[in-house]
């Protein structure tokens, strides 16, 4: 496992050159610091030796020499400043030319859009049957680089998933790109890491590394419909969804609820986390959340709603078996 | 000298604070499921004594808030569909003075609740009742109903499309 949403843990190419340029700096800035300090003390046990002169003694003190001395002193260390700084700023320059750079053709393509407060996945393909859409949740295959191309459909976002890559922001009417690659499998966690609103520290997403085989049987399984109800009480679930307000926002491909300012609920079951990262997805927080979801994370756009207690558990039977 | 100078500039910042007045939020608002039941009453004619009009101004009457979300609950639930940006074209347009079932903000509610022959469908039980008081002020902003201070400066829907292109 491992660590959870740590920059210094890397599990990508991107992601280790920013770790040994992090350290680099660290190293550095360390070594300057602690110089800097070890004068500082020098110089305060040194003052504290001497009797105080008076101002005809100090005129004295300072000989010729002892003034070439510290011109010499002082221009080493302002040039030694330069040269140290000019060095990280080359490390800086070429870290990031690195990150932009992967030419693979074979590269994948997911459309990512930041919505306040949530993340909407839309995976590219040459055939448009192929294409499909989820939330907060994106799994990747190992070892292929991935190409986000982010944009946003209210305010800035900033897209961070600190054990894969630096951020990046999504803007609205803008399209930014950024590719990562996952070397090792494992869930690692993003957040939005630009402030977006009332509900900016709930905007969390998570990216499942997984191998090239796993990964095709997820999107084979994700670009089908949402399974048929397969029992009376999940088909009345069904007509409670599409007949209540939840159609107005959600889509459910296979059903008629088309709404699309909405996470995409298709296989909603497959998910581990509901409202962008905050629950769990359990059948207890999925009734919280339908019934109040104000309470949870006031401001999101999912309003209240009250069922009557036999819809509210036909509704969950039938959310849990969206696979 | 600079005593008053002090003074004058105290006093100027507690004038200033005036200004600091945030309108309120409100989130939590009643579920759909409720305004499903509201009678519709089209004839005047009632049992006992009439009930009072208890609604003359819409709640979000003047608030900013509300007006923007509404303009965006507007593109949601694709009242832009019928209505376009205000313009109209298969339904009527939103911005001219024309109201065929009334301009008050009551007047917008009922027809979106209720639904009107030739095709406004009805979104009563279906979009919560807060909603439907935003989309009434974002309406009646359109044909400079509410106060301009209280009206977006700019309207979403004059954004650069940003559909990023399917890459090979």
């Amino acid at each position: 496992m491992s660590a959870w949403q740590s920059a210094l843990d890397a599990a990508g190419p991107q992601a280790e050159r920013i770790a040994r340029l992090w350290w680099v700096f660290l190293a550095v800035c360390a070594a300057v610091y602690a110089l800097v300090i070890g004068f500082l003390f020098a110089a305060l046990a040194r003052r504290r030796g001497d009797p105080a002169p008076r101002p005809a003694d100090a005129e004295a003190t300072a000989s010729p020499t002892s003034d070439r001395g510290l011109t010499r002193a002082v221009a080493t260390a302002t040039a030694a400043t330069a040269l140290i700084l000019f060095i990280l700023l080359v490390a800086s320059v070429g870290t990031g030319k690195a990150l932009s750079e992967h030419g693979d053709p074979n590269a994948l393509y997911i459309e990512l859009t930041g919505h306040q407060w949530w993340w909407q996945a839309t995976y590219q393909d040459p055939s448009p049957s192929q294409q499909f859409e989820t939330a907060n949740e994106i799994h990747i295959p190992v070892g292929r680089p991935v190409i986000f191309i982010l944009t946003s459909s209210d305010v800035i976002h900033s897209f961070w998933v600190p054990n894969l890559s630096g951020k990046i922001d999504l803007i609205p009417t803008h399209r930014n790109t950024i590719w990562i690659r996952a070397d090792k499998p494992g869930v690692y966690r993003g957040q939005c890491a630009e402030f977006c609103g009332l509900q900016h520290a709930n905007m969390a997403l998570r990216v499942v590394a997984e191998s090239p085989t796993q990964f095709e049987a997820w999107r084979r399984a994700q670009v089908e419909p949402a399974p048929a109800p397969d029992t009376p009480d999940k088909q009345h679930g069904q007509q409670v969804f599409t007949s209540l307000p939840c159609a107005m926002c959600h889509t459910i491909r296979g059903t008629g609820a088309g709404g699309r300012t909405a996470p995409d609920l298709t296989h909603l079951a497959t998910r581990s986390t509901i409202a962008a990262g905050i629950l769990p997805n359990t059948r207890g927080h999925l009734a919280g959340w339908i019934l109040d979801a104000q309470g949870v994370k006031p401001g999101a756009a999912m309003p209240p709603n009250v069922l009557p207690p036999d819809d509210l558990q036909s509704l969950l039977d039938y959310l849990g078996s969206l696979q | 000298m600079r005593t008053r100078g002090a003074v004058v500039l105290v006093l100027a910042c507690a004038v200033a604070t005036l200004s600091c007045w945030r309108e309120k939020r409100q989130f939590r608002g009643a579920p759909a499921a409720d305004a499903r039941w509201a009678p519709v009453r089209i004839p005047p004619l009632q049992p006992g004594q009439p009930l009072p009009d208890n609604i003359k101004v819409g709640p979000y009457e003047g608030n900013a808030w509300a007006i923007s979300e509404g303009q965006r609950l507007y593109n949601w639930y694709n009242c832009s569909g019928c209505h376009f940006n205000g313009g109209g074209g298969i339904g009527p347009p939103l911005m001219d003075d024309v109201w065929i079932y009334g301009s008050e903000p009551e007047n917008i509610h009922a027809t979106i609740v209720e639904g009107r022959p030739n095709g406004m469908p009805s979104f009563g039980g279906h979009i919560p009742d807060e909603q439907i008081w935003q989309i009434v002020a974002y309406v009646r902003s359109l044909s400079a109903l509410e106060s301009p201070d209280a009206v977006p400066p700019r309207n979403d829907h004059l954004e650069r499309n940003a559909q990023p292109q399917p890459k090979p």
